[in-house]
């Protein structure tokens, strides 16, 4: 009872990263909170996963095993976690920001009438205090996200309602085995209890998964394309660079919006979460749910022609100028000094 | 022929917050920004739309939560192809989450009464949660497909739809009544019609008609003309489940955050400038 509970996400028989960068969180929220780590597991064929999540410091893991329930859909691992939390009573329940999670976390928050935030960049535990009321409260998790309206980020707390729910992109968190040898109690759900024949009515006539074509995460070098690389034909300036110093390409959301790069490529707050060994940007102004996504990179280089850009105050080099003057030279500058060819890499020209 | 209902919201247009929506402390002026359709709403009320092309019979509502204001996305979706509107509009929906909001649009839906089908956009720009669609189909006890790109069939009580996924996609199949979601890949929204923009360009609702006795004559006589107004009382909602007293969710604090600004070296487009720094990023292992 009162414990976190991390939702896990499988895809071809294995557990999601997304899914052990939030077990490594919950894990240290437990501790301070000092109860109990859960991970509830739905899917197909399952036998060894309860011994796989448990390297991440999980005490309880439940397993709802049944050919039916993968792959996911939403009826069903829905009545499953609304069934199985009503009687386990977790104060915190995580889950991904995935296709699946923000399919499947509104719908339970829904069903039990808990609060729900969404791509948090940060949780923690701290107290809350309802003036109003008159109420104090001890121990609640901080939900911790920007807001729309300019550098603000706001921490959102569910004081009365349980569980507290929140869903983060993946990245965010870091993910890390706390020891090979810890050991999880091994709880086998019995899916008949929760489910019925109507929890099946949609079902899947065709499912492909692709592997995705880029690779931000493992990227050391990461050039990121804003709404001032004015079009999608410009963006192949970026891909250039790329090819010729082997680095992967970036985009803002101005820029996925304006269809000058795929949603895959998206950093930030809704997108994907980096930590690279160089930051290139490019025509990107810097607003907090950008920022939110590679505030940890190493280093960070600002191509920009406003002086002014926020980004800049982030950056270890400004360059101030016109991107499409200033990428051709760099490409230029970069193949005269270099002694040894580099490997071919990145973008889409790679 | 089908009835339709599609969910949806006008939004601070986030994507051109321009230099002059700034205010000097680094937040927003939010007045000082466009008021627009919620994108994904425009797909969500194609995909209706297509329905309505092969079925003309069915008949689409258009549903929005919000300010007086937003009737304009309704009058839009009118221009475009739907039936008709309905504002839900209350002192009492103030600082609503998404689930106080979605109680509030179930009991509306509930009021519009029978359907076939609702569609959403996926989420709404100034929030990006995708949280409402999926928690009205729960409060409305259907099933949800959410992410479509694309309605492959729809015959009798069966639809056939395509979803998109992070990565890949998947085709569904589900029986009506369902809620489904509409992806930014789904079809762009047909523009508006010119007809139907002579038609209904003097749709109001009661709000917009209060100090305007000639309209409110003009749409007396002319029902099409009214776009119905309903408040929290109308549609029979708990008010211990709206607004602020009805949100699990607590906004605990805002914080403005300032960068701690780095000592940062600034260079030029200059040719010495930049072949500078390509040689420091090389000796220094950055690249390379
Ligand atoms: C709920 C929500 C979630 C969001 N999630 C994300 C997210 O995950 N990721 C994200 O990036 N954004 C996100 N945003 C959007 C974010 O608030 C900003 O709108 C976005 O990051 C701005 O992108 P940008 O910097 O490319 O565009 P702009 O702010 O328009 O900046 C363009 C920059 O290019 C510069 N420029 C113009 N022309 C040139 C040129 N020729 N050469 C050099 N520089 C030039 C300009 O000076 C300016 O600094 C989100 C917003 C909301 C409301």
């Amino acid at each position: 009872m009162n414990n976190v509970c991390v939702y896990c996400e499988i895809e071809e028989g294995k557990i999601q990263d997304v899914s052990y960068e939030l077990l490594t969180k919950g894990r240290s929220l437990a501790n301070q909170l000092n109860v109990k780590l859960e991970a509830l597991i739905i899917g197909d064929s399952l036998a060894g996963m309860g011994k796989e999540v448990s390297k991440y410091g999980v005490d309880i893991v439940y397993l709802a095993d049944d050919k039916r329930l993968y792959p996911f859909t939403t009826l069903p691992h829905t009545a499953i976690a609304v069934g199985l939390f009503k009687e386990t009573q977790p104060q915190i329940v995580l889950m991904g920001a995935t296709s699946i999670g923000r399919d499947l976390g509104p719908r339970i928050s829904s069903s039990l009438t808990s609060g729900l935030t969404a791509d948090c960049t940060d949780l923690q535990i701290g107290e809350y205090e309802d003036k109003k009321a008159g109420k104090k409260y001890e121990n609640l998790l901080y939900q911790i996200r920007p807001a729309f309206g300019g550098n603000i980020v706001a921490t959102i707390v569910n004081p009365d309602n349980r569980p507290q729910m929140a869903t983060v992109r993946e990245g965010v968190m870091k993910k890390e085995i706390l020891t090979e040898s810890h050991k999880a109690e091994v709880v086998n759900i019995d899916v008949n209890k929760y489910l019925n024949d109507a929890d099946f009515a949609v079902k899947i006539i065709e499912r492909q998964i692709e592997q995705s074509k880029v690779n931000l995460k493992g990227s050391s070098i990461i050039i990121a394309g804003g709404y001032g690389v004015g079009s999608k034909e410009n963006f192949n300036l970026l891909y250039d660079l790329a090819h010729a110093i082997g680095a992967e390409v970036g985009a803002s959301r101005a820029a996925v919006d304006a269809g000058f790069a795929d949603k895959e490529r998206q950093i930030g707050q809704t997108g994907i979460t980096v930590r690279p060994k160089l930051y290139i940007a490019c025509g990107i102004s810097g607003q907090i749910q950008h920022i939110a996504g590679m505030q940890e990179s190493a280093m960070v280089i600002s191509i920009n022609n406003d002086p002014n850009a926020p980004i800049n105050k982030l950056a270890d080099y400004v360059i101030q100028g016109n991107l499409e003057n200033i990428i051709p030279k760099m490409i230029k500058y970069y193949r005269k000094n270099i002694i040894a060819p580099c490997p071919l890499r990145g973008g889409p020209r790679g | 022929m089908y009835k339709i209902i599609v969910l949806v919201k006008q939004v601070p247009d986030t994507r051109n917050v321009g230099k002059d929506a700034m205010k000097a402390d680094g937040t927003v002026n939010r007045a000082a920004l466009p008021a627009i359709f919620n994108p994904e709403d425009l797909n969500a009320l194609e995909l209706a739309l297509e329905v309505k092309d092969k079925y003309p019979d069915t008949h689409i509502t258009l549903l929005t939560m919000g300010p007086v204001r937003a009737a304009e996305i309704l009058r839009e979706g009118l221009y475009r192809g739907a039936d008709a509107g309905v504002l839900l509009t209350d002192k009492a929906f103030a600082g609503s989450d998404t689930l106080a909001t979605s109680y509030a649009l179930s009991r509306a839906v509930r009021k519009i009464g029978e359907f076939d089908l609702i569609f959403a956009g996926r989420q709404a720009i100034d929030g990006d949660t995708a949280q409402v669609g999926p928690q009205v189909a729960d409060k409305l006890g259907i099933p949800q497909i959410t992410y479509a790109e694309d309605v492959i069939s729809l015959k009798d009580k069966t639809v056939q739809i395509k979803r998109r996924l992070e990565r890949g996609f998947e085709v569904v199949e589900g029986q009506l009544p369902l809620l489904i979601t509409a992806h930014s890949t789904a079809p762009d929204c047909r523009p508006r019609n010119a007809k139907r923009l002579m038609k209904y360009k003097r749709a109001t609702t009661l709000s917009e008609r209060h100090n305007v006795s000639d309209d409110y004559l003009s749409a007396n006589q002319k029902p099409y003309l009214s776009i119905t107004e309903w408040c929290a009382k109308d549609v029979d909602s708990d008010l211990a489940q709206l607004g602020l007293g009805g949100s699990p969710t607590k906004v605990r604090q805002v914080e403005n955050i300032v960068f701690q600004a780095k000592e940062s070296k600034v260079l030029t487009t200059d040719d010495g400038d930049i072949e500078w720094l390509m040689q420091e990023l090389i000796t220094n292992h950055t690249i390379g």
